[in-house]
């Protein structure tokens, strides 16, 4: 068990230090901070100054070398906007951000779950059909066309809501519908296409030729199988916490970490971007992690190694 | 064991050996399983060999080995003689034209996107053989030689029977002229009353052609019906081999007898069924000495510690088996003689 | 005919279509209580859809009609409640695949212990101990340790007597064994089949098993129906129906089987194949690929029909007098 757990906490920190890496090579490729954040038509010797203050004069591999040995340190750096920590900007944007994201995960799975299982159980029902065309609708508008229509029958049509900003928490039912609709889609057409799978299996005839009632049947036998598959998906949206509001909080304007990474990237405030990718990383490889953890509990064949495969 | 009339040999085994690492579960070390643990056969032209098996025997993997499908760790597959070049070179594409493979399942065997005549007419054209204009007809005569007609060479896989489609794949073995077929249970997936067909069909084919067959199948009775002669494999060995009905009316090894025993007739009840107690072995966990000992109904003290060779019986077989071999010794021993 | 005790299962022209094709043309059958009843046919007959039907399980697709009684007791169309009783508790089932046929994330225990609860009323330790004696019942060695255990620890064979003991959990009358050995080895197919018979002896639980399998048929039944494209075209004791197969069909099985000791011949394969359910002839559906058709075969279905004492056959060139002709003297 350790061994698993080695291995598995060793993949990960890998995956995160190639994000983080990936990060930084594109970042020092795609645009001169010195230039954006200076602005163009700064004195060269205030540019050399910035650089030469920054490091980034020196040679990539050696900014690099920086970099990491400072992350080794718990070392973040600074904003280059203005030099407060960048870990401290991040961490201050993290509740606006989940405000958001966690009422809509509440929301994905409480209307997910429930539709794709309704659904799966009444197979091509008229409830079933609906279900599944809004759930295609549901992930194949884009978020932020998504945002933009709420926001004209809402806000502009119906003046019911704020269009932006943070200042109630009516402000966040717009983004926060924005952002469960669409995974609540996706979950729906997932938890359905799991279930009937499930459902289609010989174990579940068994069931039900031994005399289980109908409803204990989809309890006790079919959802904990159809919950295997389910949770790969939960995890990712569980990962995507505090990353998966970035469209969305631009749409809105809603101050969270999204928004915080749009403008950073514009400005190249090389510390901040990568700040926010490492944590970001960090949370979907853990919940990766986490995922992989309760697969091992939730499928006795991947926990035991006591008799597999003879054949 | 052939003797000096003996034909043609196609395909040779010489001692092979083939080892899985295998992981027990995903927190396990891994262990090596010996799938095959020192095969030696042949085939000749023209003639049949039945390799016999429960799951877990390794009679799939000696397949594979015979083919070059897989290397073997040890010991040598010979195809006429000559070793088995290596794979992907030029040569063991030359040579894997010259044997053929059949499997279970033909829906899988064959290319659900194009129509059967032109899978037929692939293998000529990827060992360029003929002319490629005649070779639609070609592919069109090899259809026919297996009982499909013409015009079922334009359908596609799913639209024709699991008999009809196991023909197509045979034509399309048949497509390069090889000497040798390896059957790994070629009618099992089919019902009875087309079992039969195939079974024929594979039979004439092999008269007409003088094709050396490698069948391999868990059905006495189909193996009985196509083979010469019968290997029968237990963990990984062959531990009785011999003439077909010899073997199967007067089986010496007690595992042979079982899968006998185990082969229920319709409408005769007269053989005392036998039935071995205990799971189908596991190849990650071989016992010791004989490996069959633990359901044995005959095991000696001997049987569990020292490993029972491959040896000639005086009718000829070949059994592993320590009974068998006293009871052998004791009746041609010299003091039973003087007796008599 | 000599009056009969009132059949366990009587099931009377039952007929099962997906999405209007047929795949069952109105089945008579019964099946008497401590009997072996073995329905034998090539894939696609319908013989696993007969009992599947009966016990409504079948996806709900399927268009089930005619009558299905246990003891005179209606139960297509019955109540779920009605159903959930008889489905375990008089009439269990087993299936082909053991390992499939297992919930893979529960217990074995649990998964017998839930047949104990539902249909004896057990609860507690009397599920534990009674569901370790019938573990020991069926043969599973270690049985206390394999409770705990999970499908996928066990092999085939042994998942297979789980199920047999989730069968018996209930104290069935009736024993629905569909191709209960077709996925196992032939050495662990004589230990199932042994077991069945066993248990059948003791208990004095009716069988009934369904195979394609001639010789397992043979070995386990004592009566057998034989099925093809949907409808049942013979039926007679076991040991009579493999000495004189009265049906063309029935015949054209027995000597498409390679027979494993005698003179090797060449094998006497049933020409062409099975009917689509969905193209069905218009006469006798064996008639295309039989040797003895007439042009009168394709006029009408041929009813099963009295050939000779216990013996019935649905075919119109089998003479009722064909049969008993070895049974009356008075001919010889």
């Amino acid at each position: 068990m350790l061994r698993f757990l080695l291995i598995r906490f060793g993949r990960a920190a890998l995956t995160v230090a190639l994000v983080v890496t990936f990060a930084f090579i594109v970042l020092r490729l795609s645009g001169d901070p010195a230039l954006i954040i200076m602005s163009v038509d700064a004195p060269p010797e205030a540019i050399a100054a910035f650089r030469k203050a920054w490091g980034l004069d020196d040679p990539i591999w050696l900014q690099y070398l920086h970099y990491f040995t400072a992350i080794g340190q718990g070392e973040l750096g600074q904003s280059m906007r203005d030099g407060r920590p960048a870990l401290q900007l991040v961490l201050e944007r993290i509740p606006a951000t989940l405000a958001l994201t966690l009422p809509a995960l509440a929301m994905k799975l409480g209307i997910g779950i429930p539709a794709g299982i309704y659904a799966a159980l009444h197979r091509d029902s008229l409830i079933d059909r609906a279900v599944m065309v809004t759930a295609v609708a549901g992930f194949t508008v884009p978020s932020f066309v998504l945002g933009l229509v709420l926001v004209l029958v809402f806000s502009v049509q119906l003046g019911w809501l704020p269009s932006g900003g943070q200042e109630s928490w009516r402000h966040a039912i717009l983004p926060v519908l924005t952002l469960g609709i669409g995974g609540a889609a996706v979950l729906a057409r997932f938890t359905r296409s799991a279930m009937l799978e499930v459902l289609g299996q010989p174990y579940i005839r068994t069931a039900s030729a031994k005399g289980v009632p109908w409803a204990r049947v989809v309890r006790g036998h079919a959802l904990p199988n159809a919950a295997i598959p389910t949770v790969t998906i939960v995890g990712f949206m569980v990962g995507s916490l505090i990353a998966g509001a970035v469209v969305v909080e631009s749409v809105f304007s809603w101050p969270g970490v999204g928004r915080l990474l749009v403008v950073a990237v514009a400005n190249r405030d090389l510390a901040v971007v990568q700040c926010i990718l490492l944590l970001v990383a960090v949370t979907m490889v853990s919940s990766n992690l986490i995922v992989d953890l309760l697969y091992g509990v939730m499928d006795p064949r991947l926990r035991s190694g006591a008799k597999a495969g003879a054949h | 064991m052939t003797g000096p009339m003996s034909p043609e040999t196609l395909l040779a085994l010489r001692d092979v050996c083939r080892s899985y690492s295998m992981r027990r579960g995903l927190l396990g070390r891994p262990t090596a399983v010996h799938a095959v643990d020192g095969v030696s056969l042949t085939v000749e032209k023209g003639r049949t060999l039945g390799l016999v098996g429960e799951s877990g025997s390794g009679k799939s993997t000696t397949g594979r080995l015979a083919l070059g499908l897989e290397p073997p760790d040890r010991g040598a597959v010979l195809f006429k003689g000559e070793p088995l070049p290596k794979d992907g070179t030029q040569e063991w594409r030359a040579m894997r034209a010259r044997m053929q493979m059949i499997y279970q399942d033909p829906l899988g065997a064959l290319d659900r996107r194009l129509p059967i005549l032109e899978q037929v007419r692939e293998p000529l054209d990827v060992h360029g053989i003929g002319e490629a204009k005649a070779r639609d007809e070609k592919a069109l005569a090899l259809l026919q030689s297996v009982g499909l007609r013409a015009d079922q060479g334009s359908r596609y896989p799913h639209e024709l029977s699991g008999g009809q489609r196991q023909r197509a794949v045979i034509a399309r073995a048949l497509a390069t002229g090889p000497d040798l077929l390896v059957c790994d249970e070629p009618v099992s997936a089919l019902d009875v009353s087309i079992q039969a067909q195939v079974v024929n069909l594979l039979v004439d084919l092999q008269e007409e052609l003088g094709l050396g067959l490698l069948f391999i199948s868990h059905d006495l009775k189909v193996v009985r019906q196509v083979s010469h002669r019968v290997a029968v494999m237990y963990l990984g060995r062959i531990v009785e081999e011999g003439e077909a009905d010899l073997l199967l009316h007067a089986p010496a090894h007690p595992y042979t007898e079982a899968l006998v025993s185990a082969s229920p007739e319709p409408g005769r009840r007269a053989r005392p069924r036998i039935v071995l107690q205990g799971d189908p072995p596991n190849p990650a966990a071989r016992p010791s000495g004989c490996a069959f000992h633990p359901r044995c109904h005959a095991a000696r003290e001997r049987c569990k510690v020292e490993t029972p060779a491959l040896l000639p019986l005086p009718d000829g077989r070949l059994t592993a088996c320590h009974v068998a071999h006293d009871q052998a010794n004791f009746l041609t021993s010299p003091l039973l003689k003087a007796a008599s | 005919m000599i009056a009969q005790p009132q059949p366990l299962v009587t099931i009377r022209n039952l007929a099962v279509s997906f999405d209007g094709v047929r795949a069952l043309h109105g089945i008579d059958l019964s099946v008497a209580r401590g009997e072996a009843l073995g329905l034998v046919g090539e894939s696609g007959c319908g013989k696993s859809v007969t009992w599947l039907a009966a016990l409504g399980l079948l996806p709900k697709k399927a268009k089930v009609t005619g009558s299905v009684q246990l003891e005179g007791r209606e139960l297509l169309g019955a109540a779920p409640v009605v159903l959930d009783d008889v489905r375990g508790g008089r009439i269990a089932m087993i299936f082909q695949d053991p390992a499939s046929a297992l919930n893979p994330v529960l217990r074995l225990g649990k998964q017998v212990g839930e047949a104990l609860a539902l249909h004896r009323g057990l609860s507690g330790s009397a599920i534990k101990a009674e569901a370790r004696r019938l573990f020991d019942l069926v043969g599973i060695p270690d049985a206390a340790r394999r409770l705990d255990a999970f499908p996928h620890e066990l092999s085939g064979g042994q998942n297979q007597r789980v199920m047999i003991a989730m069968a018996l959990a209930g104290n069935p009358d009736l024993l629905v064994a569909d191709e209960p050995t077709t996925a196992l080895d032939a050495t662990i197919q004589a230990q199932i089949l042994e077991l069945l018979t066993l248990i059948r002896r003791e208990t004095g639980m009716a069988l009934v098993l369904i195979s394609h399998d001639l010789g397992v048929i043979s070995q386990t039944c004592e009566r057998v129906c034989v099925m093809y494209a949907g409808r049942i075209i013979e039926t007679a004791p076991a040991d009579l129906l493999f000495e004189r197969p009265l049906h063309p069909y029935t015949q054209g099985l027995i000597s498409a089987l390679p027979p494993l000791d005698g003179v090797r011949r060449r094998l006497s394969p049933i020409e062409g194949n099975v009917p689509e359910p969905w193209n069905l002839p218009a006469g006798c559906s064996f008639a295309p690929r039989c040797p003895r058709a007439v042009a009168a075969c394709d006029e009408g279905i041929p009813p099963l029909a009295d050939k000779a004492p216990q013996r019935r056959a649905a075919c119109i060139r089998v003479a009722p007098a064909e049969a008993p002709a070895q049974r009356e003297p008075v001919f010889a």
